[in-house]
């Protein structure tokens, strides 16, 4: 076929693709955010269901006892658990609009911690009212200043911003542990590194009698709507949205690119670190080793399988925060926990791989209409 | 400063340095292709339990090696197979595969933790060369997998800028379309090199888990796959620059570890955050300097690096 024939062709294609109602070119939502996502869990269930019959367990037995107690028995720990991803996540999904990859939520998290500890423990004795606002402030702040610095150096010197927040989060969990092992360790707490216990009214109060259910699930809910609002309703909304589609045609469009990435940067990190204040103050009530199972990296996970949209991202948190919670469980089975990972890993490759092929399909069914149309 | 024996950190730099190497060559090899691919903490983990398992159950490093080359080999197909043939973006496509990676290498390591390898790679005196004076025991006192890096790293040069395939290679990396046009396959030629990449990753896990530190702990990369991914840019996708960015990787880690040795009086924590500071200041000496020559912000990166290609006119 001669260039020419191509570009004729190619043409044709385009033309036929322009005269469909959108609905048959543009992968339809419905399909996009249920039935792929459903049928991809599903699939991913089946892969870990085989993978531990492979490993001589009871497959059935596992996945049943993990989902009787994350959705059944215990739904409020899932709560408990989606509070913190469902704040990271729409974090790590607003810079995830600007197609920047801030994967340092987990770092942020930590900085948002200990801003949040540092204050809890220097003023014991000031009431609830005082230190909790100025605890969220302090940990929006630290997560924002461990943002800040791939923000800053993606916006001025184009440096990878994946691998500069990532080595953030190896620093901040270094920095957490100098603190619990030295300057912070409780002298009563008989060597654990641990720091004291916060004073009740360092606590965010409990929501639901009877559960660990805390404030934190008000913060999730108002961060959802502020960020729902921030980019569906505003100006820099947009205009993030403008930068991840085509960031050179976000240049031309005058767009102040160095200035969204950083405030995108700073506002994902503020997000992290308000998940780890509330995670440190209302569940832990005190700072200790692996406060977050790994809840900046489930919350990358769960900002793309909730196609980056705020308030999908609250029930796919509370999905993974089922997930999470299980690990428990795992041990009780004997599994290893690591099987917690892995399914988040095979989970999201399935979703990725069913969404990818159904937009393959719909574009190849076009090609072929317009074969046919041709001839 | 208290003292510090020079050239044994020398010699600990080299041998810390190797597995990183490995990691950036693979991952080099890979995003020449145009694959980015983030998986590489995943495969080193695989690559470096499956060696570590495949030793203790048959008592032969041999076979580890074999194993841990599979195993990355492995997990990269997955990568290739979704970005290559499905078209998902590759950049989340590489963090799934870290966290399968990470997941399976701790799902199926449980029962290995802690345990010592049975047998590992000890280091092996070159005949007349280790007796030179300093470059001796740095250089020439190593383990195999450090004489084999020797190797590998002129090699890769040779093969990327040297010769046809190399050349095709960099071509399906710059401009898919053109290499297309030109009758190179660029999906095949994306699996081959993301396949033999991940292979080489693989390596790289194999030879921190039965060489530079034989033994088998959760974690036991801390981070070094994404240091690999941040030293391939710091390389500007060179092998030479690579052998450079890993080794003064790998002087960080001896550094940092001779000071605690010597007894610094500063928190070990502190001197652990070094090694991955010193990536991000690495990335930043890079980008420096490329704004210093082109004027402005700017990636040396191959043009078609983590896009995914389809020849539009087809059916």
């Amino acid at each position: 076929m001669s260039l020419k024939q191509r570009a004729v062709k190619e043409l044709e294609i385009q033309k036929y693709l322009f005269t469909l109602p959108p609905r048959r070119i543009y992968p339809s939502t419905a399909i996009l955010t249920v039935v792929t996502p459903v049928l991809s869990v599903v699939a991913a269930l089946l892969i870990a269901a085989l993978l531990l019959f492979f490993s001589g367990k009871d497959a059935l037995f596992i996945l049943g006892e993990i989902f009787h107690s994350s959705f059944v028995e215990n739904f409020s720990e899932t709560v408990v658990k989606a509070i913190p991803l469902t704040l990271a996540a729409l974090g790590v999904a607003l810079a995830f609009r600007a197609r920047l990859w801030n994967i340092g939520a987990e770092g942020q998290f930590y900085g948002g911690v200990l801003v949040a500890t540092a204050l809890a423990l220097s003023f014991p004795g000031l009431p609830a009212p005082v230190i909790i606002p100025l605890m969220v402030a302090g940990g929006l702040l630290g997560g924002a200043i461990w943002g800040l610095l791939p923000g800053l150096l993606r916006a001025w010197l184009d440096v990878n911003e994946i691998i500069s927040s990532l080595m953030l989060n190896y620093v901040a969990l270094l920095l957490t542990d100098y603190f619990i092992f030295g300057p912070w360790k409780d002298p009563k707490g008989f060597n654990f590194p641990v720091t004291r216990t916060f004073s009740d009214d360092s606590r965010l109060p409990v929501l639901v009698e009877g559960t660990r259910i805390h404030f934190g699930l008000i913060f999730a809910i108002v961060a959802a709507a502020v960020v729902w609002l921030l980019v569906s309703r505003t100006r820099w909304g947009f205009e993030l949205k403008v930068m991840g589609d085509n960031l050179k045609a976000a240049r031309y469009a005058g767009i102040n690119i160095t200035r969204n990435i950083i405030i995108a940067f700073v506002l994902s990190g503020a997000l992290a670190g308000l998940a780890g204040m509330s995670e440190v103050t209302g569940v832990a009530g005190r700072l200790q080793q692996n406060l977050s199972p790994g809840y900046g990296y489930t919350a990358i996970i769960i900002a793309w399988l909730a196609r980056l949209n705020p308030w999908a991202i609250f029930f796919v948190a509370i999905l993974f925060g089922g997930l999470v919670s299980s690990g428990f469980t795992m041990q009780r089975v004997g599994v290893s926990v690591g099987l917690v990972t892995l399914l988040q890993g095979i989970v999201l490759f399935c979703v990725l791989g069913g969404e990818s092929l159904y937009r393959r399909l719909l574009y190849q069914t076009a090609l072929r209409r317009s074969n046919t149309v041709k001839e | 400063m208290a003292d510090i024996d020079l050239v044994k950190t020398l010699a600990t730099t080299v041998a810390a340095g190797t597995p990183v190497l490995y990691a950036t060559l693979g991952e080099i090899l890979t995003e020449r292709s145009g694959v980015l691919n983030l998986g590489l903490e995943g495969m080193l983990l695989v690559g470096g339990m499956g060696g570590f398992a495949a030793t203790t159950a048959t008592g032969n490093v041999f076979i580890g090696v074999l194993v841990s080359l599979a195993a990355g080999a492995a997990l990269a197909l997955i990568h290739a197979f979704f970005t290559c043939s499905i078209g998902v973006n590759q950049v989340v496509s590489g963090l799934s595969l870290t966290l399968v990676g990470t997941g399976v290498a701790s799902y199926f390591g449980k029962s290995l933790v802690g345990q010592a390898a049975k047998d590992s790679f000890q280091s092996l005196k070159i005949p007349v060369l280790s007796d030179l004076p300093v470059l001796g025991p740095i250089l020439f006192s190593q383990n195999l997998f450090v004489y084999f890096s020797f190797l590998l790293v002129p090699a890769l040069f040779f093969f990327i800028y040297r010769t046809r395939p190399g050349l095709n290679l960099r071509a399906v990396g710059e401009s898919p379309a053109t290499a297309d046009a030109q009758g190179i396959s660029v999906a095949g030629t994306r699996y081959l090199y993301t396949i033999a990449g991940g292979a080489l990753v693989g390596m790289g896990g194999a030879a921190i888990s039965l060489g530079s530190n034989p033994n088998w702990q959760e974690n036991i990369t801390a981070g070094r796959g994404w240091i690999a991914v941040g030293l391939v840019i710091f390389a500007l996708w060179n092998p030479w620059r690579a052998l450079v960015g890993a080794y003064l990787f790998g002087g960080m880690e001896a550094f940092q570890f001779s000071l605690q040795v010597a007894g610094v009086p500063v928190s070990s924590y502190f001197l652990r955050m070094l090694p991955y500071l010193l990536t991000i200041a690495a990335l930043v000496f890079t980008q420096w300097r490329l704004k210093d020559q082109t004027g402005r912000a700017s990636s040396a990166a191959p043009s078609g690096l983590g896009l995914f290609y389809l020849r539009r006119e087809r059916g």
